[in-house]
């Protein structure tokens, strides 16, 4: 047990020693030239040879895309007529509207009449008033185009979810082809899927939706395999008792006991679409993503604020009805009676929407918010961000450079003096010491393709951000998931803020930090540790809460204090849950840390982003593996590292 | 006492592991189960079960006896063996027909009831009989039917988790009941409530049995409720059967060390019936008369306080008589 520890210590000695003072030979800093494999090259003449010359028969590939274009396209035109465009003819600017898109007036009475369905009229009228705020601040169309996205996105990628998900718990087959997709999907960057499906379908809303979907499915597969798991095996013996076919036992009985736990899933596919479309505004997606990255682009401090707050108020709603809906399934259910009379809600928004819309022919201002009364806050943050930047300047900018000097680049320094067989080394002997042979074998494998990537020093520059951004964001978390579990007012304070964080899609966290501190692997390091922060602040108050009651009484009894019982029961009994809390701050990181590209890193992100700019395939997906690979081990590392405490504590295995 | 089997198995094994069709050929002891990493969760069992009666199949947690119940009814797939159903081999049987037996000939209560929570009362108690595609009016009626033999009238609109324990497994049983099968599984069906409800389960159990006379196979872990409910108890232990027989032989001659653990305190007076202490012939000025399937512990009362004998008969036969002292002899452990 004395041995290990040990070796670390001279493993850390020696490492720092050849980086502050061996001159290496070229080949053993990075990995030499002679190791690249054009992995990208053959990646693009890959996608060149389906897109030109593959086809099954008849059917070419591109006949193939094109179907799945039509297939997403039609409902997706149909719920722009509904929310944005109505039924025009004509096109262009000649186009005369002949019937309208719903009115504000209407969307804003069905969402309060959703959320007094979901639960109660308090979560209606927050519903509404947000709906209200996005009509006031001129945000309506950019958010009705990007809630049109969300609602054809999330119906395909629930139900796609679904079947994928019931076909792994029915066969095991397809769960053991599944799972490692499953596995790389989520840890590929959002940027890296926009790649090959620009390529295959264009730049356009299709595309965008396309990813969305794609990106968005992966959770509602796990989330069905494991809610139909769930379901209990008496009642799995009951329908099979009571005579019930396959389809029948999977219908009646399967999906219905399971129903609150998908929802759960449904939930989480909601907000994930709406973080990629957000995200997908790069290949052509409209709204209010492609106002955030329009802004970013021209610098527009108070119109990206606008913009970003709009997002906010729909992710707020989005998230706060979808949970409700989640909680209510499986409910109590409505009155009996005549249709109109168990749906009185729907009656009234049916009413709602005609009356508006005829009513909005002859008074316009029902039909559209009338442009005199939006408010603008433009000037009012451009006003506020400079104030700042003109009275705080020194401090931020002083701020600025000693984290700079004195935390980052020491940091880079060392990670890019490292001779890369040792940090694959280092990485093989984690492996092998928390996972056995399996983990060390992966961690030579993910090793080696980084070094035949050619992209060694983007990655360890990406390993040096990350590093830096989960250290910090871990340094924050705990603390504040400490204080959390210890009162209950400070728990529900630092809950709601978490949960509001967590509802933001990634994009909008770059908007003030980019105000704030300019470009640069400042800012993305800001930026990352406020989106990545969540998980350290949740697991560890999780975590120290679920310490069983027993053991803490135990230790009152003992005559501990309070500072000892935190000491010396909770904070060990939470380790395990810490640990899966900094995996998931890692792994969100690194989704954070590419999309940081669009202010200026230099790492992993950029190659990706670059690649999204030019369209190669190749470059795109190879830089996209790499962020996978090390996202994959660092998972596969501190997941072991969990299960082993775990054991330990349990006095198992 | 001799009654059709209904239901019958032989030679049954489910063997979990790697390799399990392998061990099967040479009737593996338990060691060489164990050795070859497998698990015997049901060993060689072989036994028959007649019309009509109540047959417990009682054994300690990870005895197999879940299991057991699990093969009987086919929802675990035996590793080999024979399960006869009215003389025919479920094993064999295609899944079409597996599920045409199970809509209309069996039922099963659950542990833990496995009630449906999005349905309510009456539509958990439809729900075989809307498997089966039968029109919503004619189910519900029947439903009414079964939730009234159960007690459960006025609840029909309830959902599973507005009712306490005792009630949902009524439900259960009324679900179990629902089809009218031939035979009813109940795997520990009363394991999960309070003593008190318990107790009134069962007699409630017995009453609906008497009632209506179905093949039973009931799974317990508790000794008493297999003294109190059986007609036949079938003892398990590592997945084999250690001894099958009535309470009353099971009490009275334990096959072995094991069975006596179980049976040493069980009161004699709760499993001797009057057919066993009967004494030849009738004296004149007998008190009355009784069956002589009654166990002691039922009559003991009634004899005693009437100071006189009874004669005792046997399915319409007169096969001798008690007296109280043969009676309060039991009732004290003297003489058995």
């Amino acid at each position: 047990m004395r041995l290990w520890p040990a070796i670390w210590a001279a493993l850390a000695a020696a490492a720092l020693a050849l980086a502050l003072w061996a001159r290496l030979p070229a080949g053993w800093l990075w990995p030499p030239q002679a190791m690249h494999l054009p992995m990208a090259g053959w990646i693009t003449a890959g996608m060149a040879w389906l897109t030109d010359t593959a086809a099954i028969g008849p059917v070419t590939f591109k006949d193939l895309t094109r179907g799945i274009a039509a297939v997403i396209e039609a409902p997706y035109d149909a719920a722009r007529v509904l929310l944005v465009d109505g039924i025009t003819e004509g096109k262009g600017r000649k186009a005369t509207v002949l019937v309208p898109p719903l009115s504000w007036v209407a969307v804003t009475v069905a969402a309060v009449a959703l959320g007094h369905y979901a639960k109660d009229l308090a979560l209606g009228l927050l519903a509404g008033a947000l709906m209200l705020y996005l009509a006031v601040f001129d945000q309506w169309d950019s958010a009705m185009v990007t809630l049109a996205s969300i609602a054809i996105a999330v119906p395909l990628g629930v139900a796609g979810g679904l079947g994928l998900g019931i076909a792994a718990w029915r066969w095991r087959w397809v769960e053991r082809v599944l799972s490692p997709v499953l596995d790389l999907m989520q840890t590929v960057p959002t940027f890296a899927y926009l790649v090959p499906v620009l390529v295959l379908f264009g730049f356009g809303p299709v595309s965008a939706l396309l990813a969305t979907v794609i990106y968005a499915m992966p959770p509602m597969v796990r989330v069905t395999l494991v809610a139909l798991r769930a379901v209990p095996s008496e009642i799995v013996d009951f329908a099979d008792m009571a005579g019930c076919t396959q389809t029948q036992r999977m219908r009646k009985v399967m999906l219905p006991v399971a129903l609150p736990d998908l929802m759960v899933g449904v939930n989480q596919v909601i907000m994930l679409s709406l973080n990629m479309v957000i995200i997908a505004s790069m290949i052509g997606a409209g709204g209010l993503g492609a106002d955030v990255l329009a802004s970013l682009r021209r610098l527009d401090i108070g119109g990206g604020i606008e913009s970003g707050l709009a997002i906010t108020a729909l992710a707020i709603v989005l998230d706060r009805l979808g949970q409700a809906l989640a909680a209510k399934a499986g409910g109590v259910r409505a009155a009996e009676g005549s249709w109109p009379r168990r749906h009185p809600r729907t009656v009234l928004v049916l009413a709602v929407i005609l009356a508006s819309g005829v009513l909005g022919l002859l008074v316009p201002a029902v039909q559209d918010w009338p442009k005199d009364w939006t408010v603008t806050t433009k000037p009012f943050w451009a006003d506020l961000m400079e104030w700042i930047n003109v009275k705080y300047y020194e401090q931020l900018e002083a701020l600025r450079v000693w984290v700079l000097e004195h935390v980052m680049l020491p940091v880079k320094g060392f990670l890019l003096a490292l001779p890369w067989p040792l940090v694959v080394g280092v990485a093989t002997l984690a492996g092998w010491r928390l996972g056995g042979l399996r983990l060390a074998a992966l961690a030579v494998a993910l090793g080696l393709f980084l070094a035949a990537t050619g992209l060694w020093e983007q990655a360890m520059i990406t390993l040096y951000l990350c590093g830096v951004s989960v250290a910090i964001a871990m340094a924050l978390g705990v603390p504040l998931g400490i204080l959390a579990a210890s009162s209950e007012r400070a728990g529900k304070v630092i809950g709601t803020v978490v949960d509001t964080l967590q509802t933001l899609p990634s994009f909008v966290y770059l908007i003030p930090v980019v105000m704030l501190f300019r470009v640069g692997d400042f800012s993305a390091m800001i930026a990352v540790v406020l989106f990545a922060l969540v998980p350290a602040v949740k697991y560890t108050a999780h975590g120290l809460r679920s310490v069983p009651e027993e053991l803490v009484e135990a230790g009152v009894v003992s005559g501990a204090t309070r500072w000892q019982i935190l000491r010396k029961v909770r904070l060990p009994m939470a380790v395990p849950m810490i640990l899966l809390g900094l995996n998931q701050t890692i792994l969100l990181a690194l989704s954070m840390l590419v999309i940081t590209a669009l202010v200026g890193t230099r790492d992993l992100g950029q190659e990706v982003y670059i690649a999204l700019t030019k369209a190669d395939v190749g470059r795109g997906l190879v830089a996209g593996l790499s962020v996978a690979a090390i996202a994959i081990l660092a998972d596969r590392l501190i997941g072991a590292a969990a299960k082993d405490a775990k054991a330990r504590l349990e006095g198992g295995t | 006492m001799t009654r059709p089997v209904k239901l019958a198995c032989r030679h049954v094994w489910k063997i979990y592991g790697p390799h399990p069709e392998r061990l099967l050929g040479n009737a593996p002891t338990l060691e060489a189960i164990r050795a070859s990493g497998h698990v015997g969760a049901v060993r060689d069992v072989s036994l028959a079960v007649g019309e009509g009666e109540i047959f417990v199949i009682m054994g300690l947690s990870g005895s197999g006896k879940s299991t057991l119940v699990r093969c009987l009814s086919r929802l675990v797939e035996p590793t080999g063996g024979e399960i006869l159903y009215d003389g025919e081999d479920l094993l064999k049987a295609s899944p079409a027909r597996m599920i045409e037996i199970r809509r209309h000939h069996m039922g099963m209560v659950f542990q833990h009831f496995a009630l449906l929570p999005h349905l309510t009362v009456l539509e958990n108690v439809a729900f075989p009989l809307e498997v089966q595609g039968l029109a919503r009016a004619a189910r519900e009626a029947r439903a009414r039917e079964v939730i009234g033999l159960v007690g459960l009238q006025g609840r029909e609109g309830h959902f599973p988790r507005q009712l306490s324990g005792g009630q949902q497994q009524r439900v259960g049983i009324a679900r179990s009941l629902a089809v009218e099968p031939d035979l009813w599984f109940l795997d520990e069906p009363f394991s999960a409530l309070d003593p008190l409800i318990r107790r009134e389960m069962q007699e409630e159990f017995l009453r609906i049995q008497k009632q209506l006379k179905k093949t039973i196979v009931f799974i317990t872990h508790d000794f008493d409720e297999a003294i109190r409910l059986a007609d036949h108890i079938a003892i398990m232990k590592d997945g084999a059967l250690v001894q099958v027989a009535s309470p009353e032989e099971l009490v009275l001659a334990p096959a072995d060390d094991y069975v006596r653990a179980f049976t040493a305190h069980v009161s004699r007076a709760k499993v001797i019936t009057l057919g066993r202490i009967a004494t030849k012939g009738v004296p004149a000025g007998v008190a009355g008369t009784l069956p002589a399937e009654a166990r002691v512990e039922t009559v003991a009362e009634q004899v005693v306080t009437a100071g006189r004998p009874f004669a005792v008969e046997r399915e319409g036969a007169v096969i001798g008589h008690v007296t109280p002292q043969a009676v309060i002899d039991v009732l004290i452990g003297r003489g058995t």
